[in-house]
């Protein structure tokens, strides 16, 4: 039961992807998390907890993609955390990206939102989430793994 | 009846906000709020935002007998957190209003599971719309994912 409290950095954009994210906090009981999004605004919601807020881009502009990468690069190097979460997009996928690279351990939850087949970054992502998780039990399979979801 | 419309924050909708504005024009004596997100059409017959903060979000969500929404998300759960009868409009991208169909696969998914009613063209929307004050909201969900996915994150997280 004794576990060391670990520090997780748990990453999603705007909108969806971030009210998902709010709704996985019990699993972060007990451990320090440090919240990323690209809303200013959600800093409130994030309470006490530290929070960032990055660049918001999606695939389509490239130079804010870029500027977004090297932000999320910035936060993963001076937080060092031991976990990186994300529900999506392209902010968590960098950070996966990056925390991966560093050998941390990471956690890809596709946004339930993709029923037909896994989001653009999740399947982009694989290579380098340790955990993979989709929220629709007909697309887990091939290392990607399905328990339950956001709905509940 | 006071209804809620919101397009979420990625990129306008203006087949949706063009329909509901007409009905608007059709329809007087409701309270109509949207948020269109730079639309290139801006309504005449309901007020309207760009964006919204997270407050005024809660706010304007709580105040509303029926929430009007792009299929996201965002506006789904919290319609089922806060038991809200809902219509949702999936984004086409024959259209160019996003950048894939998966909104028309999440609109379908949740329509068949119960959860949102799903309106894929105008008349669909006029025709929820005229029976606004039936549509009834599904079961409330709770304030957080399923026990197997916490369950599934915190020992992945703890090991």
């Amino acid at each position: 039961m004794n576990v060391k409290p670990k520090k997780i950095l748990a990453v999603a954009s705007g909108g969806g992807h971030w009210i998902q994210l709010m709704r996985v906090i019990p699993a972060f009981e007990g451990h320090e998390v440090v919240f990323v999004s690209t809303h200013e605004g959600y800093k409130k919601v994030a309470g006490a907890r530290k929070f960032y807020a990055v660049t918001d881009a999606n695939r389509w502009n490239k130079l804010r993609l870029i500027k977004m990468a090297f932000e999320v690069r910035k936060i993963v190097v001076a937080e060092k955390p031991d976990v990186v979460i994300s529900t999506g997009a392209a902010p968590g996928l960098f950070a996966l990206l990056w925390a991966r690279l560093a050998g941390k351990k990471t956690i890809w939850l596709d946004s339930i939102a993709n029923v037909e087949k896994l989001s653009m970054s999740g399947r982009l992502i694989k290579p380098f989430a340790r955990l993979h998780l989709t929220q629709w039990e007909h697309l887990q399979g091939k290392g990607t793994v399905y328990s339950g979801n956001v709905i509940h | 009846m006071k209804i809620f419309v919101v397009v979420g924050t990625q990129e306008p909708f203006d087949r949706m906000i063009k329909a509901i504005d007409k009905w608007a024009g059709d329809n007087p004596g409701n309270e109509i709020y949207a948020q269109i997100s730079h639309a290139g059409y801006l309504p005449v017959n309901m007020e309207y935002t760009d964006f919204i903060t997270p407050d005024i979000f809660d706010q304007r969500f709580n105040e509303a007998d029926l929430i009007v929404s792009h299929a996201g998300m965002g506006t789904i759960i919290s319609a089922l957190r806060n038991s809200k009868p809902i219509v949702v409009m999936p984004r086409f991208a024959q259209y160019h209003e996003h950048r894939n169909d998966h909104q028309i696969a999440t609109a379908q998914s949740f329509e068949k599971l119960g959860f949102v009613n799903a309106a894929y063209t105008d008349l669909e929307l006029f025709g929820f719309l005229n029976n606004a004050s039936s549509l009834t909201a599904a079961p409330a969900i709770g304030p957080a994912a399923s026990p197997a996915l916490i369950a599934k994150l915190r020992q992945f997280i703890e090991d």
